[in-house]
This record gives structure tokens, C-alpha cells and sequence, in this order.
């Protein structure tokens, strides 16, 4: 690991200053961003430790829905008793992900900013082409192993899959991303790859997450995270869905369904051809199945991620199925 | 190194060979106190850190270190260009070639080959450094993997050849066949401890402090290379975060470290990284292997015809022999088995748990589930009907095989007899559950070793050797052995390990050391006792010698003659000796074994006996049942239950054992479901080389794990009546989850792991 200078902000306002300098990163929990500098993919010249910012870690659920301080850490907003209860989801993207002692020093806001666990990208010494990391080297993942890389949003520049839970939970229930001096839906947030693949999101040098709000729904109320992978814990999604559904007083049609998608694309993808299907509807299985299939729309496999393609449908089925209990016991 | 206070814990069996008692240094481990290798303080140390190849074959033309040379801290860079000095060291098969030895190589022969290493006054400045250092390379055509097209055919051992009968004519007359390929990839140990050492000269002296599994071996070869007499290197290694087969040997960093220190004149310590660890010592060669079975159609195995290969590397032959459990599970009158070798740009593969006999499990014992599910046949009935009832390979009778016993009473203990044959049989919603079982085997290994005991005048009693505890449990069967022949408690028994000063032992390795070790301790400890009588009875001091007796008692903690009369502690006998200390040193080679023969046993393999060498033929038996539970939309696997029941003869402590045994079943269902080396086939890299992607079971992926004995002493297999229990927990566990897969799904995967791709 390479020398860097070590400095503890004391205000938003002194982080944001010293995060603008050429070579400065943010600190958060560095689970990250150390795990990177071993690694040698991230080379900081100067470490900004905003972990003493005051303020940042609270979680509220109001009438509007429920602020997360980007300072709270998972394992907190995760056992969060009203998040529990009031968005399902998204505690349970967090409780599913990585491993108790990561979720005890992880945080929300560097939850968001997590990079693709694409070996490549990973391995610059063996590696040396990969455009996220080195800007027009070129793809080492085209023709290398790629069972984890993604199948939706890629580009010939980049196949590189977004690993996070939570923000593909936050995709689903419209939340928006708090910069402080602007607000950005987290959809938007994350950017599609196309040409520039080493452009991730919308956050520009200085800016920092102060927190992420997402309005209160019933759906989001009646919610799941389900994430499928080969090891029963402490693995990234092979396939995973949050899923929130409001139907009528029949138990049957549907007046409000968000989907979104992880383990298979390069962001957070929310999959609106799937509520779309599904919106006004008798749900039915089939239905949910076939509506399911959407979701692949666009999808290119890459040979050893082929797999995800027929896999990521089920989990969307099988997570909406759940939240429908009336059409017996599907899931 | 001492094993400060042993406690004990209670247990009514305590301090006696066969019971239950704790692990001796369990609460040093728990603490922290333990000290292992790399943890050992050392005065004025430089760090190291090595330059891996990043290309699969060719030449280093020349390698660029001036700007690591002016880096801060740095003070040493080593590349092929240096002459070391060194010779080659002598293998474990005791071949040594007279050739100067490179750690660092010239020639690459794998991606991740050490090209280079930087010494610096600190790691994080070696790091620093090493980033720096420009390769420039040659590159060669490279044949990455087994799947390679350009793999070929690979080479035939003919010494692992099986043959009697006819079985091509066999198989072709059968009425029932079965015929099928199976494939395990690359795995690794991924051992909690990476590799790593501290190496210090003092003048020709040489004290390597490395987490190894063989003392003595480890220290002859840093003696060979170095051209020192052995006496002057000392490998001290008291504790190993696990080794499973990667720490028998010393290997390319140790002795870029060593070799660094000498030159530096200051100590030096040298860390794998986790990705370092994949190719700092070979993990499980891939295998392929076909298989073809026949049968009568009421399940009379008629032939057996296996064909495998394994991949090693292209400088060194490490077989991974498929057909090593083929030839001894079953009776059968033909067999035809054959073993090659496909050179491949890899590291040497190396021993991982079960070498051999786990992949050969893997065909075997799925092929026999495919030949029952053909036969509409319960497994379990198709094995007990082919039962062998002696080893039709070596024509020898079985010494111990209560392989008969295992199976019944494993299935017993699972309910096997309820289970419905056909497949998809079970569900519970969308789950799909699913029973298999597969047997597996390790053949006895035999060694010599030696021990020393040593009898203080305060009455304690020290075992000493050079033999290993890498978590087995060695200390605490060995104070376990000493306490029971001097009849005092555990607590007053002190073990010191892990040095290659102390006397010498056999390696932990091929499941031989504790039937070994604890073979020596029993006799230098009971030659000790003897004396102790011997002067009790005859010292004019001892309050013992007018009793007339000819013998006495150690029981209770104290001495006496049958435990009538005049009874004395051990520190009052010794006191009334007049003696400080009363040392005998034993060893279990034959009678008379020269110094030589004494050297050559402690630090080379010469001495080990297979298991078939003697009258009979010797081995450890087990049977796996299993239950799945297969997600029928995702093709999820958990593993939900497992009993497994074992023929290891006698236990020296089934606390211990039943651990070994429950560790191999772990790593076992990681080799079943997740584990596998994943290589880029366009440079030959295991891209997969951490432990994040690298996947080995959590606590989530473990059931209850019910671990059943049913062996009796075998006195053929060792001293003490033990056979090795530390592999054979591993072998057949991955056949039988996915013989439970099949069970459940009717989805036959003949490829480890069973990843859910697999299954959807
Ligand atoms: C072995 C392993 C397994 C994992 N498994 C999973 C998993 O299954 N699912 C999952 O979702 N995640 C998983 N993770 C990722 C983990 O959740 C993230 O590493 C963690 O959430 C990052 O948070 P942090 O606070 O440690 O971030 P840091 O490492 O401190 O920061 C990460 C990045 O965000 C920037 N940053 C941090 N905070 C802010 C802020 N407030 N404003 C602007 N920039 C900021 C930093 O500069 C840095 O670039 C895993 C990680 C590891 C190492
Ligand atoms: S997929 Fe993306 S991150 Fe991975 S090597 Fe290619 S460009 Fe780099």
C-alpha cells in the first residue's frame, strides 16, 4: 500500500474542501476503500476520515418515509426495529449482505459508493486493461472468467456488475440520495456505463453523501429482499430482487408493484417493464412469471454468466410471489 | 516451546488415552497467547515481499529495479540475476538432483511464479516497492488448465496402474453398464495462517520460525540448500493456523527469506499475501476421470474400468491419483485402472487433504450411485452386496475393515430405511430434498518417530518431540499417553513440540502422525517408568526398595506397591532418588538403528510404510449419509443433515477425533458445492485467488453434523491401535451431497461443485 496523509475533517464543509484535492478519498467505514488500496487499485494520496462528522448516523421513520444518516452503519439501520417494519427491504438488503463484522464498521454512504467485484478490475499487476480502472486500456473481462459480471446495462467498454444489496433496495422504493447542496433520485444517481465506464455515479470531487430518504409506501411497507447465491452467507447476489407490492381489496390485483434487480446489471436496475406488466392486474402465477421475463429485456450474456439470464426472472417471480399470499403457497 | 498450565477440565476420563479430554492448549488459543510464527517478536527485522510472474510461460529477459532500489526503505532487491548460492534440496519421494537452486526463477513455469523480492525496513515499504520493479518477459505458448485444447493426453504412470481379470471383456459381457466422466477442479487450502517466516542467522546458524507440519524435513532442507550440517538450522514451530497439506514442505519464499537474512545480516520476515497463497505451494490438481462399471442385473459387480488424469505442473509431477480408492471399495474379479499426468502452466499442484483418494471417491462412489439408480437399487444395498472381503488389489486380507459396520449404523442413525429410491421423491413447497450416501477410505501410513521423556524432580512430567499439533490435538494426546503410563493428572504433564532440536518425528501429513508419535511417547515413557521402578526398588535411599516387590504402581498421582503399603508422590520418589531430572529418549525404529538411520528416518520419507507393505492390507473406512435441500427455481444447494460413521480403530480421544472428522465434513461440503479454482485460460492465472471470491462454508452452510465410531483397536495399523482419522473425514463427502443432489432433482452432476448453474 502506498504513503498517504491521514486527515480527520471536522466539518462537512473541511471534508468537502480537502476531498477536492487531486489524490484525496473520503473514509468512511474502509471496507472499501482499504480492501482497494491493498489491492492497489485505489492509490490515495490523502485519506479524508469523515467518520467523526457529527449528525450523520441517524435514522428516522417519519410520516414521509425514513432518513439514514450516511454515517449510519448497516448492521444499524439493519436492526433498525420501524425499518423492520416500515421497509423491509431495505433492512433486509443490509442483514443479507457481507458479514456481521463488515456491517458493524460499513456505512450507508459507502455502502452506496461499493465498486464491482469484477477480478480484473481487481488485479492490476496481472491485468493491466480494464477501462474502469485505467480509462481506454481496455475490457479483461471480455474472454476472461465471467460468472459474476453482469448481463443487463453493459457496454463493449465494461461488463463489470454493481455487487451492492441495499442500493438495489433503495432502486425499487424511489429513494433519493442527499448531497447537501442537491438531491438526486438514486436511480439517477448511478450512472449506465456506456462509454465511460470509470464514471460510476453523479458524484462530483468534494461532494458527499450526507444521507438517503425514501418515501413512505405501502409497498415499500409490504416489501422483500431476496438474494440468491451458491453460499448460504457471506456471498454477493447471483441473482437478487426487492420487490414491493400493494394490491386491492380483492388480495389479487395489483395497484402499486416496484422491482428492482441485483447481482446481474452494472447499477441498481430497476426493472419497470416488469411493474408495468403487472400494474392493474390479477396477479396469477403465471402471470408472475411470465411478467418476470421483462426483466431480462436487453439482457447479453457473456458465456459463464449465461446462467443469470434464466435464474434472475425466478427470483423476481418468486419474491413477488411471496409478497402475494392469497395465490397459495408458490413460494 | 512450553505449554504453559494445562487445566483440567473435570471430565471423569481426563488424563487417559481414549478420553474425552479438552484441548490441552485450547485456552491459549482462545486468549490469544498462542504464538505463531509470524507473531514471534525478533529484534531489528526487515520485511519481504515477493514479485509474482504475472505471465503463464517464458523467459525473464530482465527486470527493472532502479526505481525500487531508490524507494524509501528499501534495502535489498533479489532477482534471477543473483546468485544464491544455494543447491537443490531433496524431495519428498528423496530424489535430489545436483543442481543449484533459484527461488527466484528465471525460467517462468506459472503465473505467479516469485520473478523478484524486495527487502525493506518495513512491509508496507516493501509493498511500496515492489510495485515499482519492471519484468520484462519472453513470453511462451502456455497450456493453462486441464481444459486446455492444447492439454493433450498427458503422461501414463504406469506405477499407479490396477489390473486383474479381464475387465474391458468383463464390462463388454455385462448385462448392465454405466458409464460416465467426472470432474473436480482446482482447490486450495486456504489455511486461516498464510505462509510466512521469520529467518535469523547467527553466524552458520540458522533459526527459521515457519508454521510447518514436519520440523525436521522443513529444517533438512533449509540445511540442504544452504550446505549447512542440520544440527545448524533450527525450524521452530509451536503452533499452525492450518496447514492441510501445504506446510510439509519448505518452499520458494522461505528461502528467498532465509537467504535475504544471510545477506543482510538482520532477520528477516516473509509474508505470503492471500493471493501469494494460491500459488505459494500447489492446491488440488484438477482431475477427470471415466469410469465404467458392469454389473448383473441383480447388481453383481462384474468390471471395473477407470481411466483418470491430473493435471501438475510442467518442472514437477504431483499425481493426483483417481484410481487410489477405485481398486479397494469393492469385490470385484476385473479391474482395469490407469492414471496419467497432463503438464499444465501451473504451480506443482500439491498433498490437500485426502490427495488421491478424494477425487477417486468422487468417480467411484458416484458411478456406484448411477449403477443403483439404473437398477432401480438401493445404494446402500448395492454396496453391502459388493462388499470386499479382502483387498482384491494387494490380495492381502484387511487387517480392520469395519467399512460393513459403518454403513449399517450410519444408516441407522440418519433413517436411511425410510428413504423412497426414486428421485424427486421428496419436496417441501418448491424445495426438493434428497438423500445420498458414498463411502470413503485412507490407507494407513506407518513411520517412525521418536520422544523424549523427562521426569523433574518436582514430579512433572515432560513429553518432548519434534512432532506438530496443527489442531489435531498431538499436545493433548500426548500428555494424555505420559499422564496415563506415570498415573499423575494431565495438569502435571508438560508437552513441548513443534522444534526440529527435539527428537524426531514423522510428518503430520498422510494421516500417519499420531499413530507414530504416540507409539515413541509410549515407549520412551514407559522405559522411563521402568527405570523409575527399576531405581525405586534398588536406590538405598528409596523408601520402596525393602517391600520385596518386583514391580510397582503409578496410580492417584502416587507410587506404591499395588497400592498397598508405603506409597510415595513422584516428586518425594525422586527426591528420595536424590535425581533433578531422569531423561530417556526412545525412538520406534528397529533395534540398533544407526545415527544415520536415526537422521534419515526424522527427515526424509525413506522410512514411511503404505499400507499394504506388511501382511495385511490397512486402512480407515467411512460412510456418509446426507440430506439436500435443493431449491427447485434457483438450484440452491444447502446441505441439511449429515451422519457419518467411521472405522479409525481405536480413538485416543473422541472429543479430538470427532473435530477432525467434523473439520473434513466441512471442508468436504465446500468442495462439494462451492469450491474451485477459477483460471483465466489466456494467461493461466486462478482469478478467484482470495478468500471473498474463493468461497469455503461459513457457519450457515454447516448443519449438525452427527459423527458416529465404529472401529475396534487395530494393532496391525499402530502401537496404540489407532488408524488416521485426519483425511479420511473428507473422502466421499462431496459424492454423497451429490448423490443426495441427484436423489432430490433426478439432475446428475458429475462436475464439482454443484453451483446452482448446474441444477437451473
Ligand atoms: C468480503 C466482502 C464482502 C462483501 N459483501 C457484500 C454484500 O454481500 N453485499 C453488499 O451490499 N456489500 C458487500 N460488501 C461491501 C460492503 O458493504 C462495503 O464495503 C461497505 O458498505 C462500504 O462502506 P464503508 O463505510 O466501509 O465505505 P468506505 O470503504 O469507507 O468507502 C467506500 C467509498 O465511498 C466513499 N465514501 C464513503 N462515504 C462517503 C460519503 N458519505 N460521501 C461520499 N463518498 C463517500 C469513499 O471515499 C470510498 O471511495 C462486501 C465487502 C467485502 C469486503
Ligand atoms: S468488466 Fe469493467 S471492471 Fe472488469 S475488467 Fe472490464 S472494464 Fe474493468
Amino acid at each position: 500500500m502506498k504513503d498517504f496523509s491521514y486527515l480527520r475533517a471536522a466539518s462537512a464543509e473541511e471534508a468537502s474542501r480537502a476531498a477536492q484535492q487531486a489524490g484525496a478519498m473520503l473514509l468512511a467505514g474502509g471496507t472499501t476503500l482499504l480492501d482497494l488500496a491493498k489491492c492497489g487499485v485505489t492509490e490515495p494520496d490523502t485519506v479524508v476520515d469523515i467518520t467523526r462528522l457529527a449528525g450523520l448516523d441517524t435514522i428516522n421513520v417519519g410520516e414521509g418515509g425514513l432518513t439514514i444518516g450516511a454515517l449510519a452503519t448497516m448492521s444499524a439501520v439493519a436492526d433498525h426495529p420501524e425499518v423492520k417494519t416500515q421497509f423491509p427491504a431495505i433492512a433486509q438488503s443490509l442483514s443479507l449482505a457481507a458479514s456481521a463484522q463488515l456491517r458493524n464498521m460499513a456505512t450507508i454512504g459507502g455502502n452506496l459508493l461499493q465498486r464491482t467485484r469484477c477480478a480484473y478490475f481487481r488485479d492490476p499487476q496481472a491485468f493491466p486493461a480494464c477501462n474502469k480502472r485505467a480509462p481506454g486500456s481496455g475490457c479483461s473481462a471480455l474472454g476472461g472468467v465471467t460468472r459474476n459480471h453482469a448481463v443487463l446495462g453493459t457496454s463493449e467498454k465494461c461488463i463489470a456488475t454493481y455487487p451492492g444489496d441495499l442500493a438495489v433496495a433503495l432502486v425499487a422504493f424511489d429513494a433519493v440520495v442527499d448531497l447537501g447542496t442537491r438531491q438526486v433520485p438514486v436511480d439517477d444517481f448511478f450512472l449506465p456505463y456506456g462509454e465511460a465506464p470509470e464514471r460510476e455515479t453523479l458524484l462530483q470531487p468534494g461532494e458527499i453523501i450526507r444521507g438517503i430518504t425514501v418515501p413512505a409506501s405501502v409497498a415499500a411497507r409490504q416489501s422483500v429482499y431476496l438474494k440468491v447465491r451458491d453460499r448460504q452467507s457471506y456471498e454477493f447476489a447471483a441473482a437478487s430482487a426487492a420487490v414491493g407490492l400493494e394490491l386491492e381489496a380483492d388480495g389479487r390485483t395489483v395497484s402499486d408493484i416496484h422491482v428492482a434487480l441485483g447481482g446481474v446489471a452494472t447499477k441498481p436496475w430497476r426493472a419497470l417493464a416488469v411493474e408495468q406488466a403487472l400494474i392493474g392486474k390479477a396477479l396469477d402465477a403465471d402471470l408472475v412469471r411470465s411478467a418476470s421475463r421483462l426483466s431480462m429485456e436487453g439482457a447479453v450474456s457473456h458465456g459463464d454468466n449465461a446462467y443469470k439470464i434464466e435464474l434472475a426472472p425466478r427470483v423476481v417471480a418468486r419474491a413477488i410471489l411471496q409478497l402475494a399470499p392469497s395465490l397459495g403457497d408458490l413460494a | 516451546m512450553t505449554i504453559m498450565a494445562p487445566r483440567k477440565f473435570g471430565d471423569s476420563s481426563d488424563g487417559v488415552v481414549g478420553g474425552r479430554q479438552t484441548r490441552f492448549e485450547g485456552d491459549l488459543k482462545v486468549t490469544g497467547a498462542a504464538k505463531y510464527a509470524l507473531e514471534h517478536p525478533v529484534e531489528n527485522l526487515a520485511h519481504g515481499v515477493l514479485v509474482p510472474s504475472t505471465i503463464p510461460a517464458g523467459r525473464v529477459v530482465s527486470v527493472d529495479m532502479q526505481a525500487a532500489l531508490a524507494s524509501p526503505g528499501v534495502l535489498l532487491v533479489l532477482t534471477p540475476e543473483d546468485d544464491f548460492g544455494m543447491r537443490v534440496a531433496t524431495d519428498w519421494g528423496g530424489n535430489r538432483p545436483d543442481e543449484p537452486y533459484y527461488p527466484l526463477s528465471r525460467e517462468v513455469r506459472y503465473n505467479g511464479e516469485p520473478v523478484a523480492a524486495v527487502i525493506a525496513e518495513s512491509r508496507e515499504q516493501a509493498v511500496a516497492a515492489a510495485k515499482l520493479i519492471r519484468v520484462t518477459y519472453e513470453e511462451a505458448p502456455h497450456v493453462a488448465s486441464l481444459d486446455d485444447p492444447n492439454a493433450g493426453e498427458g503422461n501414463l504412470l504406469e506405477h499407479l496402474s490396477a489390473s486383474w481379470g479381464d475387465a474391458e471383456a468383463a464390462y463388454a459381457a455385462a448385462p448392465v453398464k454405466v458409464e460416465a466422466e467426472y470432474k473436480t477442479p482446482r482447490e486450495y487450502h486456504v489455511a486461516m495462517e498464510p505462509h510466512g517466516l521469520t529467518a535469523k542467522w547467527d553466524g552458520d546458524q540458522l533459526t527459521v520460525w515457519e508454521p510447518s507440519q514436519w520440523s525436521h524435513g522443513m529444517a533438512r532442507s533449509y540445511a540442504e540448500w544452504f550446505g549447512l550440517p542440520f544440527e545448524n538450522v533450527h525450524l521452530i514451530s509451536p503452533f499452525i493456523g492450518g496447514g492441510f497439506g501445504s506446510k510439509g514442505a519448505a518452499l520458494a519464499h522461505g528461502a528467498v527469506a532465509a537467504f535475504a537474512a544471510r545477506k543482510l545480516g538482520r532477520p528477516v520476515k516473509l509474508a505470503l499475501t492471500r493471493p501469494q497463497n494460491f500459488t505459494g505451494y500447489g492446491g488440488r490438481a484438477a482431475t477427470r476421470q471415466t469410469i465404467k462399471l458392469g454389473a448383473t442385473q441383480d447388481g453383481v459387480l462384474q468390471a471395473i474400468v477407470h481411466r483418470g488424469a491430473s493435471e501438475t505442473s510442467t518442472y514437477g509431477v504431483w499425481p493426483e491419483q483417481t484410481g487410489a480408492a477405485t481398486p479397494i471399495m469393492y469385490k470385484v474379479e476385473n479391474l482395469s485402472s490407469e492414471h496419467r499426468v497432463v503438464p499444465v502452466n501451473t504451480v506443482t499442484p500439491g498433498a490437500l487433504r485426502g490427495p488421491g483418494k478424494n477425487p477417486s471417491a468422487f468417480g467411484i462412489e458416484t458411478a456406484m450411485d448411477e449403477l443403483a439408480a439404473q437398477l432401480g437399487m438401493d445404494p446402500l444395498e448395492l454396496r453391502l452386496k459388493n462388499y470386499a472381503d479382502r483387498d482384491y488389489q494387494s490380495g492381502k486380507p484387511w487387517s480392520t475393515r469395519r467399512l460393513r459396520e459403518a454403513m449399517t449404523e450410519g444408516a441407522e442413525a440418519f433413517g436411511w430405511s425410510k428413504r423412497n429410491h426414486a428421485p424427486r421423491s421428496m419436496r417441501d413447497g418448491r424445495t426438493l430434498i434428497g438423500w445420498g450416501m458414498a463411502c470413503g477410505t485412507f490407507p494407513v501410513i506407518q513411520a517412525p518417530s521418536e520422544a523424549m521423556i523427562r521426569i523433574l524432580g518436582n514430579g512433572r512430567v515432560e513429553v518432548v518431540s519434534g512432532a506438530i499439533d496443527m489442531g489435531q490435538g498431538t499436545y493433548t494426546i500426548l500428555a494424555q499417553t505420559a499422564a496415563e503410563i506415570f498415573g499423575v493428572p494431565v495438569d502435571q504433564v508438560e508437552v513441548h513440540l513443534g522444534d526440529s532440536r527435539m527428537p524426531g518425528s514423522a510428518i503430520a501429513g498422510g494421516s500417519m502422525l499420531a499413530g507414530s508419535i504416540l507409539g515413541a511417547v509410549h515407549k520412551a515413557a514407559s522405559a522411563a517408568r521402568d527405570e523409575l521402578i527399576g531405581l525405586a526398588l534398588s536406590e538405598p535411599s528409596s523408601p520402596l526398595r525393602d517391600t520385596g516387590a518386583n514391580t510397582l504402581t503409578f496410580s492417584g498421582g502416587r507410587v506404591s506397591v499395588g497400592g498397598e503399603g508405603p506409597s510415595l508422590t513422584l516428586p518425594e520418589l525422586m527426591q528420595s532418588l536424590g535425581r533433578d531430572v531422569l531423561e530417556i529418549r526412545r525412538n520406534t525404529l528397529p533395534d540398533g538403528a544407526s545415527m544415520e538411520d536415526q537422521h534419515q528416518a526424522w527427515t526424509t520419507m525413506a522410512k514411511v510404510e503404505g499400507p499394504t507393505m506388511g501382511e495385511y492390507s490397512m486402512h480407515s473406512w467411512c460412510a456418509h449419509f446426507a440430506e439436500v435441500r435443493v431449491d427447485e427455481d434457483f438450484g440452491t444447494v444447502r446441505l441439511s443433515r449429515m451422519v457419518s460413521a467411521f472405522d479409525c480403530g481405536r480413538l485416543y480421544n473422541p472429543r479430538m477425533v470427532e473435530s477432525q472428522w467434523r473439520g473434513g465434513i466441512i471442508m468436504g461440503i465446500g468442495q462439494a458445492l462451492l469450491e474451485e479454482g477459477l483460471v483465466d485460460m489466456r494467461n493461466g492465472r486462478t482469478v478467484n485467488n482470495n478468500v471473498a471470491d474463493y468461497l469455503v462454508p461459513t457457519n450457515a452452510d454447516v448443519p449438525d453434523i452427527q459423527v458416529i465410531s465404529v472401529g475396534v483397536p487395530d494393532y496391525n495399523a499402530s502401537a496404540l491401535g489407532g488408524k488416521g482419522v485426519g483425511e479420511v473425514g473428507i473422502v466421499g463427502v462431496a459424492p454423497a451431497i451429490a448423490n443426495a443432489v441427484f436423489h432430490a432433482t433426478g439432475k446428475r452432476v458429475r462436475e464439482l461443485p454443484v453451483t446452482l448453474e448446474k441444477l437451473i
